[in-house]
């Protein structure tokens, strides 16, 4: 046994990635890289028209090609059962729900999976497949005054609505009503969706990239009917995700075709296919009204966000939710609304709501303190709530004002000038912005086994998900501590639904969710190896389940906080912004791994800036598909445009209700980081630009003054 | 993916050759547009022509003062030469402006001269354009054309081309050298690539089969003090949405010789004689450079979504020229 005494805290402390050399040497496996005898490939097929039907789809030529094996189809595919309800409540995206029916909701709708001998085979024949389609006109006009407009409860309710509204804009002293526009932005992981699906001794076995195994094991159950003892699904290595790797129809194509040929068949989504089948974030056109005091005490609040999704499933990025944590007023409303288009279904994407939300609120709250000459930082520490907003809940813990006072005195905010306009270096004009930023801190139940291995070391297995968050490594940390060794003694196995149900990488909420199931396990094995003499030779193995547990949490309101800083310089004449630096200050919780939360954090304010500059899909009114469905066309911010970024957090003391005390950091860190750098445009400009991103062209026909 | 051939060619009149005798063949140097272009079915060729291993590498001064850059150069090598940097420093800022690197590294001058548009409805072949498929039409009028062309343009396309390298080189009144099946020959580069027109399909005045051998910059003392900016969505590894090629003499405070070209405005580098015009022997300030800027851009016919490059090519030829007088003038 472990003495006590020798063990030293290794949360905390910071640790490079326990399988780094096997990513950076190339051991490590990704899904699409997995040798397999017999290998068969897949290969999609998208609609080119954005509405209509499938009249015919001309297999045989295809058929004839060097290498095809099949050509799957809504007539020849396998029946699925698509009214099933999934691990996160809501029935499955029609997306994934391949080849049923001969309806095409969108351009890029998948109609046909071309099987054959080869990668390259099977790419030239799904490309020279022929698909004859019935057109129906399309609308996928976004924005605009949509009356179709319905609100949708997505993972949190549509509408919150407090107090008369209209009675306390017209007693405030200072009053904003703006419109804010963000464009259609899209996940694109460096590794695209990949899955190769098998039939081993009468079990269903896919090798994966996903952000849980639990949950694309039980949507493949589910859609195929199958015992759920009979699927497994590994999800070794996953390099990046984002929100767009959950039950997709690369899974789905690769298990129909395994099925049909009885032999392995890999699906790999190109880029350009990933712009269509992952998701994407929604456009969204916000209205935000805020009315103040004198002193900057907010009477009034509404937030309002419409958004988009498709004609076969309601998906909703809820904007407008981030002011229920942030900001209280004695008339209190936030709604989402989305309109069903001819497009895509829409999912989740790093800090859904938040991240666009943050935008419109926080440069709304820039546009308040410009107006009432409060200072932007004041503005916001005059409005910390007591209380949730909208729940009324306590909160576990509230450090916006304390990130902010921090933020300010690294950054050197009390040195500006509010002005705007003012400062010129050589053809640049420079300014500085701030936002606040907020992220819940949820978590979910999962279950965990560790095992006491003989040798003296320790076997962690969860069905988690490192998406390249440093997960695995976090969890090895958190493991160490519980068992009271060293992180070298313990081995952290991932990405496998046979480790039993555990809750996927989203919402902030692995590390929180996995590190309590693996605590709670970890905790009671310790206890049991002080009471045995020895380690018998097949080990001595827990397992925790944390569904009580986290059912038992009081209920508050807990969440992640940050200040963002940003400074840019515009050049006015051709339209150029450029961030010189960043400043982020967050109060999230107990850090586990600083070297890989300050990756995280960093990751994520890049992400802002490539959300504030660069990121934009653009849709062909025409055709109804996209323009440019590449990472040549839609740009996200290079190294070049990443300068001098500092991530920092409070050492948040731990609520005393929370067994864990750890909360998410995924996607703090983008939330709030554009509006930052919008503000700082003003401040640099004096032209406030409320539409994502600000190009060039925007910024040169806006003029020197709004 | 289609299968295609792939073959290694040692002399240039055996690339001729090869050429002259497969018309679905293609030369391949740095493969850094054709090969994207082939995995997304833009160009099926049946067989590649490796042109990189051909005696085209080397950069010489010519006997008038000029300097003579063969085809199969890398626009690496291109920007770091002595000479190039010496007397032609926009080319080289040019060059370090465009792709990455790594592109770089593999990219040939002859390549960068006949790469194709970055138009997205080119690059997608579920889409109609009359470049790919002429007479399909030309969805960009109607549809997304916020860094299309302004200049020279017709109803048929409002393509740009995407070189940073060739605006330099028109800048510089470059001559390109090629080799056909008959024997050699020369287009000065301002004839190179052809007017759009209706036949947006139809690029360069290269004889079919024709091999770029090299690009010859002629003596050009000007072009000592010239200057390349390239206006971009992002600081790095984005092409232009305008840039602009200068070079400036000023004597006595009156513009004795200047050279102006520009990128991203046009379907092939557009010089700006116009503008040239105006300029010499006029005086060298703001309002001059202004008025010449919009004497060039006279002519522009902008969609509604690309009209911000006519103030960009104004506000950039204004700024690019007054740096290059007042350094002049110290």
């Amino acid at each position: 046994m472990t003495a006590p005494t020798a063990h030293r805290s290794s949360v905390g402390t910071a640790h490079t990635r326990v399988e780094g050399r096997d990513k950076v040497t190339g051991a490590a496996r990704y899904a699409g890289e997995i040798p397999f005898a017999e290998l068969a490939h897949g290969w999609l097929v998208l609609s080119t028209i954005a509405c209509g039907r499938i009249r015919s789809v001309h297999t045989a030529a295809v058929l004839a090609m060097p290498g095809v094996l099949t050509v799957l189809h809504h007539e020849n595919a396998p029946r699925v059962d698509s009214g099933h309800v999934g691990v996160l409540g809501v029935p499955p995206d029609p997306t994934a729900v391949l080849f049923q029916h001969d309806r095409v909701p969108h351009l890029g709708w998948p109609v046909a999976l071309v099987v054959a001998e080869t990668s390259e085979q099977a790419r030239e024949a799904a490309e020279a497949l022929v698909v004859d389609y019935e057109k129906e006109p399309h609308d996928i006009a976004f924005p605009g005054e949509r009356p179709d407009a319905h609100p949708v409860d997505g993972h949190v309710p549509a509408v919150t609505e407090k107090g008369d509204l209209e009675a306390e804009l017209a007693a405030s002293a200072a009053v904003v009503d703006v419109e804010y526009t963000t464009p259609e932005e899209h996940h694109n992981p460096m590794e695209p969706h990949a899955a190769t699906a098998r039939w081993d001794g009468g079990r269903l076995d896919v090798f994966d990239s996903n952000q849980g195994s639990t949950w694309v094991a039980d949507g493949l159950v589910k859609l195929f009917s199958l015992d759920p003892a009979s699927v497994r699904v590994r999800s070794e290595h996953v390099g990046g995700g984002f929100g767009s790797k959950g039950v997709r129809a690369h899974q789905v194509a690769a298990v129909m075709a395994a099925t049909a040929l009885q032999r392995p068949v890999r699906v790999v989504m190109t880029r350009r296919q990933m712009f269509s089948l992952a998701g994407y974030r929604s456009p969204t056109t916000q209205r935000v009204r805020l009315g103040a005091d004198a002193d900057g005490r907010l009477r009034a609040l509404e937030h309002d966000c419409l958004n988009l999704t498709s004609t076969v499933y309601d998906f909703v990025e809820p904007g407008a939710a981030v002011a229920r944590a942030l900001y209280d007023a004695d008339a209190h409303r936030t709604a989402n609304h989305v309109v069903r288009l001819d497009v895509p279904t829409p999912t989740w994407m790093r800090a859904p709501g938040e991240a666009p939300g943050s935008f419109a609120l926080e440069a709304a709250l820039d546009e308040l303190a410009e107006k009432a000459g409060i200072d932007p930082i004041e503005l916001r520490v005059r409005n910390e709530p007591e209380r949730g907003p909208v729940s009324g809940l306590p909160f576990s813990d509230h450090h916006l004002p304390a990130c902010f006072r921090e933020g300010a005195r690294r950054f050197g905010w009390a040195e500006r000038d509010p002005r705007p306009g003012l400062r010129r270096e050589g053809r640049w004009l420079l300014g500085t912005g701030t936002a606040a930023a907020s992220f819940p801190a949820g978590a979910a139940p999962s279950t965990a086994a560790v095992t006491a291995e003989a040798d003296g070391t320790f076997t962690v297995r969860i069905a988690a998900s490192d998406i390249g968050t440093g997960a695995r490594t976090a969890l090895t940390l958190i493991a160490a501590d519980a068992l009271r060794t060293e992180p070298e003694r313990v081995r952290v196995r991932i990405g496998d639904s046979d480790f039993g149900p555990a809750f996927l990488a989203g919402g902030s909420m692995g590390t929180r969710t996995w590190g309590w199931a693996v605590m709670a396990a970890a905790g009671e094995l310790r206890e049991r190896l002080v009471a045995e003499a020895a380690v018998p030779p097949e080990g001595i193995t827990v397992r925790s389940d944390t569904t009580q547990a986290v059912a038992a949490l009081a209920q508050k309101e807990r969440h992640a906080f940050g200040a963002q800083f940003a400074e840019v310089a515009v050049d006015v004449t051709t339209g150029e912004v450029r961030v010189r630096r960043m400043l982020g200050i967050f109060a999230a919780g107990r850090i586990v791994n600083p070297l890989t939360a300050r990756g995280q954090l960093v990751g994520g304010m890049t992400w802002g800036i490539s959300m504030a500059l660069h990121e934009e899909a653009v849709r062909d009114q025409v055709t109804g598909g996209h323009y440019g469905a590449d990472l040549a066309g839609y740009h996200v911010a290079t190294h070049a445009d990443v300068p001098h970024i500092e991530a920092d957090w409070l050492d948040e003391a731990t609520d005393a209700d929370d067994p864990v005390g750890i909360k998410g950091i995924g996607e703090i860190g983008i939330v709030g980081a554009a509006a930052a750098i919008a503000n700082a445009v003003w401040h640099a400009t004096g032209v406030r630009h409320r539409q994502l991103p600000i190009r060039p062209d925007r910024v040169l026909t806006a003029g020197p003054h709004a | 993916m289609k299968e295609f051939g792939y073959q290694r060619v040692h002399d240039v009149s055996g690339a001729v050759a090869v050429l002259g005798a497969d018309p679905d063949a293609r030369f391949l140097g740095g493969g850094t547009n054709l090969v994207d272009l082939m995995k997304t079915g833009v160009e099926r060729p049946a067989r590649l022509v490796d042109v990189r291993e051909l005696p085209l590498d080397r950069i010489e001064p010519t006997r008038d003062g000029g300097l003579s850059v063969g085809a199969t150069v890398t626009n690496s090598d291109l920007a770091v030469h002595p000479e190039v940097r010496r007397r032609y420093p926009a080319l080289t800022q040019a060059v370090l402006a465009g792709a990455s690197g790594q592109l770089r590294n593999m990219a040939t001058v002859g390549g960068n001269l006949l790469q194709r548009t970055r138009c997205g409805y080119f690059a997608d072949v579920t889409k109609p354009c009359n470049k790919r498929v002429p007479g399909s039409g030309c969805p960009a009028v109607e549809g997304e054309h916020h860094n299309h062309a302004i200049l020279g343009v017709s109803e048929h396309c409002v393509a740009t081309h995407p070189s940073d390298m060739a605006v330099a080189l028109t800048a510089f009144d470059a001559v390109v050298s090629y080799e056909t099946a008959d024997g050699p020959g020369e287009l000065p580069l301002a004839d190179f690539y052809l007017p759009v027109g209706d036949t947006p399909h139809l690029e360069t005045a290269l004889p079919a089969g024709a091999l770029i051998t090299g690009v010859t910059l002629p003596p050009a003392p000007v072009a000592a003090r010239s200057r390349y900016r390239k206006v971009r969505e992002r600081a790095s590894y984005a092409f232009a949405i305008g840039s602009i090629a200068a070079a400036l003499d000023v004597r006595d405070g009156l513009v004795r010789e200047v050279r102006l070209a520009f990128g991203a405005v046009a379907s092939r580098p557009w010089r700006a004689r116009t503008a040239e015009g105006v300029l010499t022997g006029a005086p060298a300030d703001t309002v001059t450079f202004a008025a010449a800027a919009d004497a060039e851009l006279a002519a522009a016919k902008p969609l509604p979504h690309n009209a911000y490059k006519v103030t960009l090519m104004r506000n950039l030829v204004v700024a690019v020229l007054t740096e290059l007088a007042e350094e002049t003038a110290r």
